[in-house]
């Protein structure tokens, strides 16, 4: 459980996250939606630590995260996994020795159980035939799934992807959704995901935090989202006329006044 | 940003990097690459230069000292003490500072752009230490190096010269080579390569691992480092000769 309070963080005059709380809950996919430049990056890196707060309270499972010392911090950071929005891949390392990388700093044991490690990820991210090439020499959407399989290759406590699935067509998409998903269930690991998507959303938004210009607007799960009143909330998530049609069917349907089967049949 | 910012995190950076590595064998595969990167890397502009600057040398020597009453021998001694007090160590440092420098800048401010440095520290890794102290412990045990390399390449090369422009026979130039010779010279030489050896390193280190922006920003400072770099040789040379001479 990583719990929040109070987050602020501006550059020069410019306040990004303005008072942020929440608590991010193991064993689920906590997601932070908010449409483009909300703060959503700059409000992982501060959980994380690559960027210092201005103020607010960060606490890892009861541990203040804030008042840590460097050495504990390398501590804990060796249970995170990262996925960047960038995918910051080691450009002088080929696909397979990205992966690797983790296990050879942080695990003892020899070479070939390290490789079957990385290729069981790699096979789980559904990349394979690729490990010796450079990232130069794949394509972003692949760049993104070698950056999922680095950062849960030591299975983390904690994992944070920023959008894993910008980029990526919507069956691989939904694909990696699945696997984030089912590795924070297995390893009740407390997950936390930037996106736009909203296939995500609906399919793993258990928890779902989002922003609206640096603060907290609104939070649920997806169930609620569709029941939601919140203007901001339904202009950014039902922004097309087809997402606004399916959200209105959801509603009448709830409320009883179609049956689905009929929708079915027609 | 002022000089004295610049110079305590600079300061900082050289505290930050010594601590335990993670890893030993890692760490050590690192070191590897960084010699073969920085001494390899430059064995050719280090001996082409070297070879030119000290035919070049006997030949300007000979052609200053135009009196009957010198020996011969004179301009072989000459050469020698150019070559091994300044040329080798000042003018390698100063061509090392363009080559590898550069590089160092480069490739730590392309790390840092692309998130590659918050990757490897989001891991646990202390990417001071792993990133900057191989490149500086290569730098100290390479640049030396291609500095006695420099120095022998640099004698014969003036030795060629010498007896390719008919000035003086190889006999000559070897029987000049010996008088009064200092082995403290060498000593020496070898202390301003150490010292180059450092400021090559740390200086473009210190500028690739804080750079921000873009690629635009990574050629600035890489450009700047290099700069930088060559003034502190020059100042660091003057410094050591009037301490240590
Ligand atoms: N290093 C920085 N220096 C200055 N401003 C920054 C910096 N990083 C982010 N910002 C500003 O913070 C705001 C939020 O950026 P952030 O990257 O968190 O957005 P985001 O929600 O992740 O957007 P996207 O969905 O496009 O990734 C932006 O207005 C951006 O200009
Ligand atoms: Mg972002």
């Amino acid at each position: 459980m990583i719990e929040f309070k109070d987050i602020k963080k501006s550059f020069g005059p410019k306040l990004v996250l303005d008072g942020v709380s929440h608590v991010m809950e193991t064993g689920k996919a906590n997601l932070i939606i908010g449409s483009s430049g909300s703060g959503k990056t700059v409000l992982q890196k501060c959980l994380v630590g690559l960027l210092e707060p201005d103020e607010g309270s960060i606490s890892y499972d009861g541990m203040n995260f804030i008042d840590m010392t460097q050495e504990h911090r390398k501590e804990l950071r060796q249970q995170i996994g990262m996925l960047f929005q960038g995918s910051a891949l080691f450009d002088s390392m080929t696909v397979e020795d990205n992966v690797k990388f983790p296990l050879d700093m942080f695990t003892k044991g020899n070479n070939s159980t390290k490789l079957k490690r990385v290729n069981e990820v790699l096979a789980r991210v559904n990349l394979e035939g690729v490990n010796k090439k450079y990232p130069s020499e794949i394509s972003g959407g692949m760049k993104k799934r070698v950056g999922i399989a680095r950062a849960i290759v030591l299975t983390p406590k904690y994992l944070f992807c920023d959008e894993p699935n910008s980029g990526l067509d919507p069956q691989t998409s939904m694909l990696i959704d699945k696997l984030i998903y089912e590795i924070t269930r297995e390893f009740n690991m407390t997950t936390i995901i930037n996106t736009h998507d909203m296939n995500s959303v609906m399919e793993i938004g258990d928890n779902i935090l989002y922003m609206k210009d640096g603060r907290k607007e609104w939070t649920g799960n997806s169930k609620d989202i569709i029941f939601s009143k919140n203007i901001a909330l339904n202009e950014f998530i039902f922004a097309s006329e087809f997402l606004q049609d399916a959200k209105n069917m959801r509603m009448l349907e709830a409320e009883g006044k179609i049956d689905p089967n009929d929708i079915a049949h027609q | 940003m002022n000089f004295f910012t610049h110079f305590g995190r600079y300061l900082l950076m050289i505290k930050g990097m010594m601590s335990r590595p993670e890893n030993t064998k890692l760490y050590w595969k690192e070191f590897m690459h960084q010699c073969s990167e920085i001494g390899v890397g430059s064995l050719g502009i280090v001996s082409i230069i070297s070879i030119f600057m000290g035919a070049v040398s006997t030949v300007q020597t000979a052609y200053q000292l135009v009196s009957p009453l010198i020996p011969l021998t004179t301009i072989a001694q000459i050469v020698r003490d150019t070559v091994i007090l300044e040329f080798a160590p000042t003018l390698v440092c100063i061509v090392l500072a363009g080559v590898v420098g550069s590089k160092i800048a480069s490739e730590l401010g392309n790390m840092r752009v692309s998130e590659q440095i918050d990757a490897l520290e989001i891991m646990g890794i202390n990417t001071k230490t792993y990133l900057i102290m191989p490149k500086i412990a290569a730098a100290i045990l390479m640049i030396p190096l291609l500095v006695i390399l420099a120095m022998v390449l640099g004698i014969y090369g003036g030795r060629l010269a010498g007896t390719a422009a008919g000035i003086l026979s190889t006999d000559t130039f070897d029987k000049g080579l010996m008088d009064n010779f200092k082995a403290y010279n060498v000593f020496f030489s070898l202390m301003k390569a150490y010292t180059f050896a450092f400021i090559i390193s740390s200086i473009p280190a210190y500028y690739g691992y804080y750079v921000k922006g873009g690629s635009l920003e990574i050629g600035r400072s890489s450009t700047s480092s290099v700069v930088v770099s060559c003034v502190m040789i020059l100042l660091a040379d003057y410094v050591l000769a009037a301490l240590l001479l």
